[in-house]
């Protein structure tokens, strides 16, 4: 594969969607009521902070990481459901991130998304008919009923269900099917960008493989541009260009997917590499990294991954790195890394007490 | 399997868990038998009652405080007897029960309109409206609900001219009542509200598009609306209690126009002159009529609760 | 002797519309220090066999045939009383939510001090001395600080150790873990898995591990069960199991997990998903989704047969003629 994967049909070398600093804190704080009569100080969580990516023309990029790391606070930014702290949201070259979700319209119209959860994402009381179709409805692209039962059969039956399915209530599918509906959802207003939320990680795996073939196939049939968030790097694997892998709120690697797996350079990038079981079975009983994410209302100083790296120095603690390009479009916050001393061949396996901060 | 006409819903509904919960509790059946008897008498009285208690012109006073027909001196006229001003008993009750469920009903559907409105605007708007709407729920709450209604009763009273309030005592009534009960509504919607707003399918038609207010009527409403039909069902015999307590203090309905509560009331004066029966009838029709809607309500609740199914 | 035997196991959910079978006509057995990997989609019975096991199954769920014998003796027919004495001392549980299994309201030394003594007899401060070791042994540090900290001052992983302690205090012979990382981030469910299977190997306790994650069985199982729709599709030594499968379905499950390396066009994949218990199809149960179908699979039921060095239900070994 190669090194910086593209597609041969892409004309246009902007890219679709770029984010520039982007930053949410949240205020940890009292209801109003309380906090005028009481005061008190707030505290803030940097659920995202600073983040800066580009998603390519019909291409994925993957968002990584674990619980707390940010990655879907990045998908509600992107769609308007929050609005940013900070940073700009182009998408297509017009500047979304003060815009609330579905406006503009003619913008948010080329965007939609894909829920983590199919049982919570459709409307137990309506007809899978009027799920489909409220995006038709919202923005008006039906000029009549009968013109829009037609889209919805379509729609339907490109999803891989029957048109008959539409007058059904959702808690009459399965997991897989639901996640299907909410797929002709999400594609009903002709979108060119999609924003996945662990679409997957609520179904089995051989519905999984059905959805994320599905998807691959849009991807291909519709010229989709995916922004993907998974903490599974076996399916990230499989549906990405690009890899973007997560630490609290900051990107600590955005590589192009190959690269990354090939030759990760972040130590918690090697890390989270080194979790993924192994179904060829050639490295049973190696020992698992400790530690576990810190508590985000009060991250480490410096890099935060400092205190579970076998590579932290003084600096590491300290300051905080950004990301640097590298050869072949890698981009890596890293001390070590950038000072070369980063090719210790294994992960740390740092002592427990480190694991003991995690929660206060 | 959805079926849209008529009889494809009632088939689905024979079909469902509620029903088939209703039908093995026996004593939800004979408690909805009871209702259904009691609204039937209330809708029909004036069809099916065997006098016009209000009728003067029908009044006979030698037919005064006859005593139940199976008793001696009674008239097979007069089933369960007669009062001091030779009314019908049986006949009263009818009529009595007619404005009892309506100030029953209608004071629940204002309560509950209201409610909900105000726990899904609190709960969908959050911020300063909700703290402000929860606090006077707060406050209400903090006194107990016959003194809110009577507080309510008479505030409209003093604001009305004397010679409207027997007019107007229903809607006094209906008003003191519903005013009062809202509470319970609002908080829970309210608390539904902010569960099913996070929820994945709000957030789904946000980033379509939708409106607030369409998200809020369209996605959220129908979603809470579950444990309010319980709420109401329960309420239903809080209300008719209330209606009764307020007219058995005097200030409800006027003896002109007897609620229950009134019947029990000026039949309370004579009870110890021996004519127990102008007050034992009217409080046993109310007594059934409460026991009945509770019992639906407990059963409702528990039909409707997951947990316990 | 096997450790535990399962022979014929059915679970039976009554409702209105009749009686549903959750796990239907289940065998296997668990040697002595020996860890089962039992794997399935969900609605697959792998939990509910789990259950069965240790006597825990949620009411209307009943043992509908079928026998469990635990060295020998039949432990599916006890008093609730009596399996309640066998839970504990004999067989150890390990749930998802780690939240399910502390008590919030004690302090895990208590409730670990409180474990150790009702199943073996010893003064109290003998007993904390051995609560401390076992926090150590799980790998929690500062264990004589944090033995008096509530569940609450524990983080994910940290718990499920603590979880794992107390499974194993009172020295059982079995380990009945349900999904036990599936509530934990990657990084620290590969740390919980590496415990478990240590903790197993040194105290000669066996397991059975009930997950739907085929990576877990991979790192951990020395066996695994595959089930499907309450059934057993396939059992056997998990390298052979994971890398030839014998059962269709079982191929089909090991295609469809995306993996590491090259990427694929696409991911095999096994059509429609699982039956619910109110319409598993005559025949085989996987006949509708199975590539290899042929037409006696519609309506023979295939039987458990050794197959290589395992056994599977499938007519394809049935010698079946086409």
């Amino acid at each position: 594969m190669n090194a910086a994967p593209a597609r041969m049909k892409v004309v246009d070398d902007r890219p679709l969607l770029s984010v520039k600093g982007l930053k949410k804190h949240f205020a940890m704080s009292k209801p109003l009521l309380n906090r005028l009569i009481e005061g008190g100080e707030t505290q803030t969580v940097k659920a995202v902070d600073g983040l800066d990516l580009e998603i390519p023309r019909g291409q994925t990029l993957s968002l990584v990481g674990e619980s707390g790391c940010g990655k879907s606070t990045v998908a509600r930014l992107i769609m308007g459901l929050s609005t940013p702290s900070a940073g700009s949201i182009l998408f297509d070259g017009a500047d979304i991130s003060q815009a609330p979700a579905g406006q503009p319209a003619a913008v948010r119209r080329r965007m939609q998304m894909i829920f983590q959860d199919p049982y919570a994402s459709l409307n137990p009381r309506w007809r899978v008919r009027d799920i489909i179709a409220e995006p038709l409805r919202t923005y008006g692209l039906c000029a009549s009923r009968e013109e829009e039962r037609r889209e919805v059969d379509r729609l339907l039956e490109f999803v891989g269900l029957n048109s008959r399915d539409g007058d059904k209530f959702p808690h009459e599918f399965s997991g897989g099917q639901r996640q299907r509906i909410s797929i002709a959802r999400a594609i009903s207003t002709k979108p060119e960008f999609l924003v996945c939320d662990e679409p997957t990680s609520a179904l089995d795996v051989s519905v999984q493989a059905q959805i994320l073939n599905l998807m691959r196939d849009m991807q291909r049939e519709l010229g989709l541009t995916y922004l993907f968030i998974s903490h599974d790097l076996a399916v990230v694997n499989f549906m990405s260009d690009w890899i973007g892998v997560m630490y609290l709120g900051r990107l600590v690697e955005v590589s192009p997917a190959a690269q990354l797996f090939n030759s990760p350079q972040h130590p918690y990038t090697r890390l989270l590499l080194d979790t993924i079981p192994d179904l060829g079975m050639s490295k049973r009983d190696c020992v698992p990294a400790s530690g576990e994410v810190p508590n985000p209302i009060n991250p480490p100083s410096g890099c935060h991954f400092h205190p579970r790296c076998a590579l932290a120095n003084d600096r590491c603690r300290r300051e905080t790195p950004n990301l640097r390009a590298h050869d072949n479009g890698v981009r890596v916050s890293c001390h070590a890394v950038e000072e070369g001393r980063g090719d210790l061949p294994a992960v740390a396996s740092a002592g427990n007490d480190h694991a003991a901060q995690a929660v206060i | 399997m959805s079926d849209t006409s008529f009889t494809g819903r009632l088939r689905s509904f024979a079909d469902s868990d509620l029903f088939y919960s209703f039908r093995r509790s026996k004593t939800t059946i004979i408690a909805a038998a009871a209702l259904v008897l009691l609204f039937v008498t209330a809708v029909f009285a004036p069809q099916i009652a065997p006098h016009n208690p209000f009728d003067i012109a029908g009044l006979n006073l030698l037919d005064s405080e006859l005593p139940p027909s199976w008793m001696e001196g009674g008239n097979p006229a007069y089933w369960l007897g007669t009062d001091t001003q030779a009314r019908d008993v049986v006949s009263s009750i009818f009529y009595g029960l007619r404005i009892s469920l309506f100030v029953g009903f209608a004071s629940v559907l204002l309560a509950a309109v209201l409610g909900v409105f105000l726990g899904l605007v609190g709960g969908f708007v959050s911020g300063f409206v909700d703290a402000i709407i929860m606090r006077v729920a707060d406050v209400l709450l903090s006194f107990p609900a016959i003194l809110v209604a009577l507080l309510i009763n008479g505030v409209m009273r003093g604001i009305l001219p004397a010679n409207q309030h027997e007019g107007a005592a229903i809607v006094v009534l209906v008003l003191a009542i519903g005013l009062t009960n809202w509470v319970q509504y609002a908080r829970t919607v309210r608390g539904s509200t902010l569960v099913e707003r996070q929820r994945e399918y709000v957030q789904a038609a946000r980033t379509i598009g939708v409106g607030r207010l369409r998200i809020m009527l369209t996605h959220i409403l129908p979603n809470v609306l579950g444990p309010v039909l319980v709420i109401a069902t329960i309420n239903l015999g809080m209300a008719v209690l209330t209606e009764a307590t307020l007219s058995f203090l005097g200030v409800g309905m006027p003896p002109t126009q007897p609620s229950l509560g009134t019947l029990i009331r000026v039949g309370n004066e004579y009870l110890f002159s021996g004519i127990w029966w102008v007050v034992i009838f009217p409080s046993a029709t109310l007594a059934v009529l409460v026991l009945a809607v509770n019992l639906i309500g407990d059963w409702l609740r528990d039909a409707l609760n997951p947990k316990l199914r | 002797m096997a450790l535990l035997e399962v022979e014929n196991l059915k679970v039976e959910f009554p409702t209105r519309k009749g009686v549903l079978t959750a796990v239907d006509n289940v065998s296997f057995s668990v040697e002595q220090g020996e860890i089962l990997g039992v794997v399935g989609e969900s609605g697959a019975g792998k939990s509910m066999t789990g259950a069965a096991v240790i006597g825990l199954l949620e009411p209307p769920g009943r043992i509908g045939g079928g026998q469990i014998r635990l060295d020998g003796k039949r432990i599916d027919n006890l008093s609730p009383d009596e399996m309640r004495k066998v839970r504990g001392r004999h067989i150890g549980a390990i749930f998802q939510d780690p939240l399910t299994s502390l008590n919030p309201l004690f302090t895990v030394g208590k409730q670990l001090i409180e474990t150790i003594r009702t199943h073996l007899p010893m003064p109290a401060a003998e007993a904390r001395k051995r609560a401390i070791e076992w926090l150590a042994e799980v790998g929690i540090p500062a264990p004589d600080r944090r033995i008096d900290q509530y569940p609450h001052q524990f983080s994910g992983g940290m718990r499920q150790r603590v979880v794992i302690a107390l499974a194993l205090c009172a020295e059982p012979r079995l380990i009945i873990a349900d999904e036990p990382t599936t509530a934990l981030d990657v990084s620290v469910q590969a740390q919980i898995i590496a415990l478990l299977k240590r903790v197993c190997r040194e105290r000669n306790a066996a397991a059975i591990l009930v997950t739907h994650d085929m990576g877990v069985i991979a790192e951990t199982a020395d066996r695994v069960a595959v089930m499907y729709a309450g059934r057993l599709a396939e059992i056997g030594p998990v390298a052979r199991v994971l890398q030839k499968p014998s059962h269709p379905y079982t191929a089909g499950l090991m295609g469809s997990i995306p993996r590491i390396g090259p990427r694929p066009d696409r991911l095999v994949q096994i059509e429609g998903s699982m039956p619910r218990l109110t319409d598993i199809p005559k025949g085989c149960a996987f006949n509708p989704r199975c590539p290899k179908a042929i037409a006696e699979c519609h309506h023979l039921r295939p039987e458990l047969r050794p197959v290589a060095d395992g056994a599977a239900a499938c007519l394809l070994y049935e010698g079946v003629t086409q």
